[in-house]
Parts: structure tokens; sequence; C-alpha cells
């Protein structure tokens, strides 16, 4: 494990960030204003963070699965699965905290199932979360009967659209989650294991490390995120919509990760340069709509500059780097 | 042989070749010579830069500085592949091929013969069966490559890179995972070759074989040049003191250590085996001994250490440890027990490639502690630090990645990593395989030291020369079977190789009788 705390601030993430920032600030001048209404923060930037929060907190935990070499495709459908139990469970008259807890407990059993499928059934993971990918929205569907489930209760929608010490609620959990999940992962052993596991997985087990239980735990992490996401989208919209919570995210949270950094062949990942990824995404989606070109936009610009990133990161790029730099260390020796 | 150097130029040069990577020098302005028609062998230590040098010369790496001749003209091979077109070929010890096509296949891969965009197979195949012949081959290529032994895959690869390049071949540890009639069996076509006018370069940690079929030898030491001299001229010392810069002395060769007091046993095996892998056997280690487990490869030797560590489950027999039965169903369970392993395949089962010298070392013993008693930074500095120093580990920093220190060094870290475990029952499987003369001595003397310091070992390995030099007892595996268990007078190489071959003669009577 690097030392987290001393990565240098500049790395293509970071760039990449001011850039797509100052570029939304050409295009739309009042993008860095911030103003103070209703005991709350508004402006373009909070709406980019809270706009960026489903996939931040969906990219927290396919962090985790992405570097244990596997990836998780069920996640938008979890989040459809977790927003409509709990609006289910509130418009049958349960308390709105037996239907948060009960949609994240969905959410765990969710990434366990898929847990199973990869460590103890060995099938590849992007076969094996497809399945639930696809069922799991015929599973949200059938919790709804089919229709929009609205809601009117407080707490719910609270957790979609209040506010706390002046930013928004999604905001104040993303970065709960962030903070107690990077703690848990560097401060625990569990870090090295993940990173063990995604090297080589057959000499993490012969080192003693229990990677069928371990691969289960990270699936039910991410799967515990995407309950979370799925709660704070249905808040949002005060409704669980099956068929469009939470649709085609995974790809925005693979994005999100790969953009942070982290290997599809897994071993070394941040959690924290994942959610930078995720809000890289969502300042390239929010500037394109306040600068005022048309929504379509948004998906040709994205690509674009997903292609810069990767070409900074790109293996060429840092053999360039450190063939300049051996030219250099070995002018210096020279003379 | 010396005098045909001005008539026989260099067909591959290297001159003041360097290659930096980080802060070291992997080369500091290396020279090599290949002239046609010899075999040259590249020897040095681990780290002593015979990778990068080789690496330098197919392509494979860019130098820093120096440059490279191709009959003497200066060349840039920009790949592998490029450096193929310009006649050079390579075959490692691992050998890159297709296991699961046809060997016709895999000696025409990209250049099949095709008429209307369709592969002729017929073509291939009866080119295959010509290309074969003549290097003294009469197997069926229409099988899959896989199905052959390591020896006759290591033919074909060296079949197809004479064909693709035909000027140099560079040998990379060939006969590494061969037994001894399949050296002679490659040996005879490396001659042939050598007759044909090629170029071969020859690593191995070998000393007996470089004896046998090089011409002369290259020593490189920390990257630096030590000589190139015809072998002709040099005792097997000569090239020792020039690997090591001293005069190393082998452990002395103790044979028949004696078998302590019949202590009691830390950990017994009773009949235990499992269907297709390996016939039930019954064995028990003691304190402050070492097993050695000798056998050819197949025997069964690496099926009865995994189903000793738990990697594989007995499906009959009894374990014990003291009185207790205990189930190993996991290595972790295993190595609650205080077991270790050090498995035969270091890169597929051993480091963890992508993570540090430090991180590989604590792993183990950070999976015995569990997930919420983590080692901190400074701890883990520590306990690798120590390790480190104890085993001479030679890393530039204990933050790089495994994957960039030589065989050598990586097997010291895994050894390293059970170490720290404060283990009792350690399981090395051919622990000194592959690695050079250095690191080979460093672990014997470790097996010796722990065995003094009362640890049980069981060592498996097919240098007969060191297993009879610290073994205790010695069992002798065949056939998946456990044979012999010799002990006394009976450890030494010739009743040892007398129980192996018995196989031979009970096969010979078989075929004779079919």
């Amino acid at each position: 494990m690097k030392m987290k705390k001393f990565t240098p601030l500049i790395n293509p993430q970071s760039i990449a960030l001011v850039v797509v920032l100052l570029v939304n600030w050409i295009l739309f001048p009042g993008f860095f204003n911030v103003t103070w209404q209703d005991g709350r923060l508004f402006g373009s930037l909070i709406d980019v963070l809270n706009r960026g929060v489903p996939v931040a907190i969906l990219a927290i935990g396919m962090s985790a699965v992405i570097a244990t070499k596997g990836v998780d495709l069920s996640v938008g459908a979890v989040m459809a699965i977790s927003g409509a139990v709990a609006a289910t469970l509130v418009t049958d008259g349960y308390p709105a905290y037996l239907a948060v807890l009960a949609a994240l407990a969905v959410g765990i059993v969710c990434g366990v199932w898929n847990g199973v499928l990869v460590a103890f059934l060995e099938i590849q993971p992007i076969i094996a979360t497809l399945v639930l990918m696809v069922a799991g929205r015929g599973i949200a569907q059938l919790i709804t009967a089919g229709s929009i489930v609205t809601f009117a209760d407080p707490l719910l929608i609270f957790i979609g659209t209040g506010s706390f010490a002046g930013l928004p609620m999604p905001v104040v959990i993303a970065i709960v989650l962030l903070i107690l999940s990077v703690l848990l992962v560097r401060s625990s052993a569990v870090g090295l294991f993940i990173e063990s596991v995604g090297v080589n997985r057959a000499a993490a087990s012969l080192a003693g490390i229990r990677s069928g239980l371990l691969l289960v735990a990270v699936y039910g992490f991410s799967g515990f995120c995407a309950a979370i996401s799925g709660l704070i989208v249905a808040g949002d919209i005060k409704g669980a919509d099956a068929n469009n919570a939470g649709l085609w995210l995974e790809l925005d949270a693979i994005l999100a990760v790969v953009i942070g950094g982290t290997s599809l062949l897994g071993g070394r990942f941040s959690i924290a340069m994942s959610v930078l990824g995720a809000i890289i995404i969502q300042a390239m989606n929010t500037g394109i709509l306040v600068s005022g070109f048309p929504p379509e936009f948004n998906l040709v610009v994205k690509a674009g500059v997903i292609i810069l990133i990767f070409t900074m990161q790109s293996p060429l790029a840092t053999r360039l780097i450190e063939m300049r730099k051996t030219q250099r260390a070995v002018a210096r020796k020279a003379s | 042989m010396v005098d045909q150097a001005t008539d026989n130029p260099f067909v591959l040069e290297a001159r003041g070749v360097i290659k930096i990577f980080g802060q070291s020098r992997a080369l500091d302005g290396v020279n090599f010579g290949l002239r046609r028609g010899e075999v040259h062998a590249l020897l040095g230590e681990n780290g002593a830069g015979k990778s990068t040098l080789i690496k330098i010369l197919t392509g494979a790496y860019q130098p820093d500085g120096g440059e490279v001749l191709l009959d003497g003209a200066p060349v840039h091979f920009a790949d592998p592949l490029n450096a193929q077109a310009h006649g050079i070929g390579t075959v490692y010890q691992e050998v890159n091929l297709l296991p699961n096509r046809s060997v016709a296949e895999n000696l025409f891969l990209g250049r099949q013969p095709t008429r209307f965009g369709f592969v002729r197979k017929s073509v291939i195949e009866k080119q295959a069966r010509e290309l074969l012949s003549r290097y003294g081959l009469d197997i069926d290529v229409q099988a899959e490559l896989g199905t052959y032994s390591v020896a006759v895959q290591q033919i074909v690869a060296i079949a197809r890179a004479v064909e693709l390049s035909g000027k140099v071949l560079v040998l990379d540890e060939p006969t590494a995972s061969l037994d001894k009639l399949e050296v002679e069996k490659l040996f005879e076509v490396v001659n042939q070759l050598k007759q044909r006018g090629m170029a071969i370069v020859f690593i191995t940690h070998f000393l007996d074989q470089v004896f046998a079929i090089s011409d002369r030898v290259t020593i490189l030491r920390n990257g630096r040049l030590i000589g190139t001299e015809p072998l002709s001229g040099l005792s097997r010392t000569d090239v020792v003191r020039m690997m090591l810069g001293k005069d190393i002395t082998f452990a002395p060769a103790v044979t028949g250590i004696e078998e302590r007091a019949a202590g009691p046993a830390l950990v017994e095996f009773k009949e235990c085996g499992k269907v297709g892998k390996i016939r039930p056997f019954s064995l028990k280690v003691r304190r402050g001994e070492v097993v050695g487990v000798a056998g050819l490869l197949g025997s069964g030797r690496t099926e009865m250490a995994r189903l000793m560590f738990g990697a594989d489950q007995c499906d009959a027999g009894e374990i014990r440890i003291g009185d207790k039965p205990v189930s190993l169903g996991s290595p972790a369970q295993a190595i609650a027990h205080g077991f270790g392993f050090c498995p035969e395949d270091r890169k597929i089962e051993g480091i963890l490639g992508d993570l540090s010298v430090r991180e590989n070392i604590v792993i183990a013993l950070q999976g015995k502690l569990g997930w919420f008693k983590a080692l901190n930074r400074d701890e883990q500095m520590e306990i690798a630090g120590k390790f480190a120093e104890d085993l001479d580990i030679r890393a530039a920093s204990l933050d790089m990645p495994v994957k960039l220190l030589s065989g050598g060094n990586q097997q010291k870290v895994i050894l390293a990593r059970w170490l720290a475990t404060d283990p009792n029952f350690l399981i090395l499987d051919e622990p000194t395989r592959g690695i050079d003369v250095g690191a080979h001595a460093e672990i014997v003397r470790t097996i010796n030291r722990l065995r003094e310091e009362g640890l049980a070992l069981l060592v498996i390995s097919s240098e007969l020369d060191e297993i009879v030099a610290y073994s205790s007892r010695i069992v002798v595996m065949r056939d998946r079977e456990m044979v012999a268990e010799l002990t006394g007078d009976n450890i030494n190489p010739s009743v040892i190789v007398q129980a192996i071959a018995a196989q031979h003669e009970t096969l010979s009577a078989e075929g004779a009788s079919a």
C-alpha cells in the first residue's frame, strides 16, 4: 500500500478535473458561484457533487470488486430493487427506518449472491453479475407490481433531498461512506487482502487468505453501496421507478473506477480516486447542461475526455516519461 | 576453437551496453560477442544482468547506452518480432506456445500455407513431420502440443524458432524442467544446430550442462562483464569463482545426518490419499529433522505436499498433530497449526507479483492475524527488513514490486513469508530450482539452520546431492505412490536412483509382455 496521504495532488485525474471545471467556467461564467439560501449551499459546483453521488457511491463498492479482478454489473439493478423495497414497505405502512434497513439488507443479499457465484461456483464475474443485472430489474418490477410506487415519507425524501450542515444529504452520506470505507480498508488488513487476491488468487489462498470469504464480503459490500445509491435516487424522485432507477449506472461506476486509476486486471486500488473519477464524469455532464449545449453532446464529449485521461495513463505515456527521466540520468552520470 | 576468432566474426554483438532501471544499473557497459557455430553459455548469479542482456539482444528492451551489432552493422530491434525477422529466435524455460493446438499448427502458426484463404492442413502436417524428423522427433503432429512432455514441447519450440529466425538461437534455461534423458535429447538437437552454423546462446544454472555443451562462456556479475573465455581452459572452480567473485564453500556434504533420538512426531499422516492424485501414504515428521522427498516430475511429490498443506483435501486417512486428529480443509487451517508451504511454481502460486517485497513477506503473517489485527506500515517494514537481512534478500527497496526481483530473491521472499509466521512445519517444494549458485547456497544454509532450530521440514528436490546433504530421512515417490523410506547409510544418491529407476524396469517389462 502506498501512503495515500502523500500521493501527490498532481495526477492525471486531478488535472482532468481542473481542466473540465475550467472549461465549464469558460462556457458558463457563473459556474463557480456558490450561494447560501435557506440554510444550505446552492450553485453548479454543489450540483456536480450532489448529482455525482449515486455513481460515486457505486464506485466505492466497485473499486473493491475491480481490485479483486472482478466486476459487478448488477449494481444498477440492485439500486432499483433497493428503491422498490423501501418504497413498497413505506406505502404499506411500515416505519421508514425499517424500510431503509430492509432495503440495505436486500442489497447485501444481492451482493452476497454475486459473491457466492464468483467465489465458490467460480463463474466469471462478468457473467455471474450479468445474471442479477438482468433478473434484478425484473425482481424490482415484481416488487412494485409494474408501476412507479410514489411515497410521501419524510425520512426517505430527506435521504434524497434533505440537507445537513449546509450540504445536500446525499453528499453528506457519500462523504461519510467514503471516509468509513477508506478507514475500513486501509486501517485493517482488508485492503492488502483484496489486492493480494486480485493480483494472484492462487498464491493468496496458499498464503492463508480465505479468498472465497473475502470475495463474498467484497461483492456484498458492493451490493450494500448500490442499495444506498438506490435509496438516494428513490428519495430524490419521491418514488421507486423499477425500469429506470440506476439504469446504465453500473457502466458509469466502472468508468469512474478506471478513470481513478484502478486496473481492470485487479490489484492496486484507491477508493478516493474512484470517487474523484465519478466527480469528473458528473462535472462533464453538469457542464454540458449549464452551458446550454444540447444534452446529446454529453456522450460524445464524455468519450473525448475519457480518451484523454486514458492516454495520459497509458503504458506508452508512462514509458515516454520514464525514458526522458532515464536519458537525463544517463546524461548526468556522463557529465 | 579460439583461433577461429579472426576468420569467424561476430554474428551478434553488444558493445558497451547500458540499461538503467530506476536508480540501479542492470547493465553497465557490457560487451558480448556471439560467433556462428558456437554454443555460448551466459552465466551469472540472479540479478547479474543475464536476462536484461538477453532482452536487449532480442529486442524486448531498448538499451540506454551502447549499441547492438548484427553481422558487424549497428542494428535496432523495435521488439522481439523485429529481432526474429532479423534472424534471432528465443526459446524460454516456459514454452510460449499454444498447448491446446496441434503440434503442426504450433509450428506454422502465423505463417500457415493457405489456398484461397483456407489453411492447408495436410500440407502443414506433412511439412511439420519433415521438419521434426530433422530433430529426430517422430510424433503425431495432429495431437495437441500440451499432451507431450515438456522436452518435446521444448524441441518443437526450438524447431519453430529456428525456422522463423535461423541465425541466432537463444535458449533461456531450457533444461530447468527436464529430466536427464530429456536433457540429452535436447543437447543432441543443440549440437546438430551448431553443426549447421547456428549461433546459440545458452543460459542455465547447471554447471555440468555448461561444460557438457558450451564452447565459450561469458560471465556477468552485478551488471558488469567479468569475462568471456573458451571453456576448454577453465575449471569448474574458475567459473564459480568468476560468478561469485569469491571462493564459495558449499555446505559440507554430510551424508546421512543422524536420525534424532526418536522424539514424538510433530505431525503424522496416516494412510492419507486422494483418488487420482496420490495413493494413501503414511509419514511422520519430527521436530529437528528434514524429510527429503525424491522422485521424478509427476511422481506425486507435489500432490503429497498439497495434501499436507490443505491445498487439496485427503479423501482417506487421518492427520494427527501431537495426539490430536485434525482436519486440514484449507491452507488457512494448516497455517493456524503452524504449517508453511513454498510451492514449486513461484510465479503462479508463490509471489504476488504487483505487490511490494514488504507486502509479500508479511502476507501470511497478516493472514494468520486476520482481517482486523492489521500490522501497520512500520511493523511491516520491521518484519520485512529483519527477514530480508536474515536471508540476504537483494532488493533495491522493500517497497519495489516483487516481480522485479530475480528468481532466487523471489524464492527467498517466499521463504521469508513463512519464517515470519514462526512456523513449526515447513514444506518446501523444489526450493532451489532455477535459481543461482549464491541463492542456492543461502537456501541450503537456511534449511540446515531451521532444522537445528528445531523445525520440522519436508523438502522436495530433484537434486540428489543436495537432498542427501541435508535430509535425515528420504522418502521416494514413484507413480503417485510412496515406494521407499531411506535412512542411515541408505541415504545416498545411488540408492535413491535405484528406488526411482525400479519404475523404468517394470515399465519396460510391461512393454515387453504387451
